[in-house]
């Protein structure tokens, strides 16, 4: 089903497609050997390669191949064992070469598909076009002078893998779970950082109209949008305006837009004639890049578990709910935390697996991440260590404390940063299983509250929750619950 | 294959080659001379042959992933006809 938009007139159509620009995680430049970190003074990391000085030849960096090759697996694409680097030729002040050393007809990585999830539980398959490798431009600051730009060439040079969707996206929605599912790939295959602040990973927002069942209408192409909500946002605002434009009577203008996040709609960008004439031809100073099947094979075997695999093994082997394994999944660093406490618990409890799968996830899902969203950190900057977490879980397990003990102990430990042990040991929290101790309490309660006594046996079971509540308060909560029915139970019925 | 001078004029201003109107009249028949004579290799029937990339058997050479150049900021911007605080300084590109 196809979701539809109302005009005035009827039903429209969207049409979606992104271009993603995600940096590629290495040492050193596509080209060069000039370093690729982030936030180093200006230009302290430019080579003459990267800064275009005559003479200056490019050599490819073998990692960021190898990068490439990673992703287009990641996204199930073919992989092309011979592509081709082509000059695209524009001018513009952080771009020293006067080209931009890209892929054209022949990309590296070709045709695939990726699966989006979408709110309502259903997937969808979105096609990706190909995947191509090219060099970043560097960085133009317009605000730190009235009449300068200044450049920084620091970034010129560093690998871009380019990311083509096919037109198969028809919703904001569709947008932001494919942009979602492309960055998490590419955070679990270890190729780009995906971190939007510091412009690792933008997209280019392609959306047109039309009714249903009709040719492609003009689309337009919004630039550099840096977060998921944006893409959304994006979107959103351009299937508004062009369906009031159309429902006018005007005509859509095939141009490039900018997304304006203090309005949220996108306005067009100040139109550069002909710039998008790049004659593109094969770049001279590079033969085409080769590779055999082998050495694909090779990068295969060793690519790390994705968040598909991952998801389906959390619900095969570990019982845990498709929901809740597709949570624990969407960030690898909370899967990384949820597997490393898993297996801190399994060895600290002695219990397997799939008998601990479920309560560790409630835990991280449920008291963890409620945890770090009051504190507005990230599951990397827990407060709580897995050590810790393990810790309070298996005093669980082995029913030192109650459950609801145990979200008491770990507030505390939020707090004042100790291990579990030393709270419940300084509080006294043990839970008291002591049958003798509970058992006497017991009649002690009855013994206070013979009317009620008297009343439960007349019919009134509701009041079995009181005499409950009796006993846990008189431990503070501490009193096993399991131990305290198995006790109470028989006591009141006979 | 041959260019009229509007084409001309058009290439000229992609590549930033300023052409006055007298060269670009002598240009075009330049221009259209180099296209006719390249326009003979067309006569060879190259169905099925593979582009040639290199005269050399030769392969894209690789290189590690190692930081092994840049850190030279003063030669680098050696040549900027402006600089400023590390940066290189143009004239303002937007409004």
């Amino acid at each position: 089903m196809t979701k539809l938009y109302q005009g005035a007139t009827g039903d429209w159509e969207a049409v979606i497609g992104l271009e993603i620009h995600a940096q590629v995680i290495s040492e050193s430049k596509l080209f060069s050997g000039a370093s690729t970190a982030f936030g180093a003074d200006p230009n302290t990391q430019v080579s003459f390669v990267c800064a275009a000085m005559p003479g200056m030849l490019p050599v490819i960096n073998e990692e960021c191949v190898r990068q490439a090759v990673r992703t287009g697996l990641a996204m199930g694409c073919k992989i092309n064992l011979r592509s081709i680097f082509d000059r695209k030729n524009y001018f513009y002040a952080d771009l020293p070469q006067g080209y931009q050393i890209s892929q054209f007809k022949d990309p590296i990585v070709g045709e695939g598909h990726v699966r989006i999830d979408l709110e309502d539980g259903s997937t969808k398959d979105i096609g990706v076009e190909r995947l191509h490798l090219e060099q970043d431009a560097g960085k133009s600051m317009h605000d730190q002078h009235p009449t300068m730009t200044y450049v920084d060439l620091n970034r010129s040079g560093v690998a871009l893998m380019e990311i083509v969707s096919k037109p198969d996206m028809r919703t904001p929605e569709e947008a932001g779970a494919y942009f979602r599912k492309i960055r998490s790939l590419v955070r679990y295959a270890g190729t780009c950082d995906g971190n939007m602040d510091q412009g690792s990973m933008r997209a280019d927002v392609n959306v047109s109209v039309r009714r249903p069942g009709e040719p492609l209408g003009t689309r337009t192409e919004t630039k550099n949008v840096n977060s998921i909500r944006y893409v959304m946002m994006v979107v959103e605002s351009e299937i508004r305006r062009q369906i009031d434009v159309l429902e006018d009577g005007g005509k859509i203008d095939q141009e490039t837009r900018l997304f304006d996040v203090a309005t949220g709609t996108t306005r067009t960008m100040r139109s550069k004639e002909e710039a998008h004439d790049y004659r593109y031809f094969p770049d001279p100073d590079l033969l085409p890049l080769e590779f055999s099947q082998e050495f694909v094979d090779e990068l295969a075997k060793d690519m790390p578990e994705l968040a598909d695999a991952k998801k389906d093994r959390f619900v095969a082997a570990l019982h845990i709910s498709p929901y809740n394994a597709g949570v624990l999944v969407a960030e690898k660093e909370s899967a990384d935390y949820f597997e490393a406490l898993l297996a801190a618990t399994v060895t600290k409890s002695g219990k397997p697996l799939s008998e601990l799968g479920t309560l560790v996830a409630n835990w991280v899902i449920g008291d963890l991440f409620g945890a770090l969203k009051k504190l507005g950190v990230g599951i990397t900057k827990s407060p709580v260590s897995i050590d810790h977490a393990s810790e309070l879980l298996c005093l669980q397990i082995d029913g030192t404390i109650s459950g609801r003990i145990a979200k008491e102990v770990f507030e505390n430990m939020l707090e004042s940063g100790k291990s579990p042990e030393a709270i419940v040991e300084e509080k006294g929290l043990k839970q008291v299983s002591d049958t003798g101790e509970i058992e006497a309490m017991i009649d002690e309660i009855l013994a206070a509250n013979a009317d009620k006594v008297a009343e439960y046996r007349g019919g009134k079971d509701k009041l079995y929750g009181f005499f409950v509540g009796q006993v846990m308060k008189q431990t503070g909560g501490k009193a096993n619950p399991q131990v305290v029915n198995q006790l109470l139970r028989p006591k009141l019925d006979g | 294959m041959s260019v009229d001078k509007e084409t001309v004029a058009k290439i000229a201003n992609l590549a930033r080659i300023e052409v006055s109107e007298e060269e670009l009249e002598s240009t075009v028949g330049e221009l259209n001379n180099i296209l006719d004579w390249v326009e003979q290799l067309s006569e060879v029937n190259t169905d099925g042959v593979a582009a040639m990339t290199s005269v050399v058997a030769a392969d894209l050479p690789w290189r590690e992933d190692k930081v092994t150049d840049g850190g030279y900021r003063e030669k680098v911007l050696k040549n900027a006809p402006q600089a400023e605080h590390g940066f290189f300084a143009v004239p303002k590109v937007i409004e």
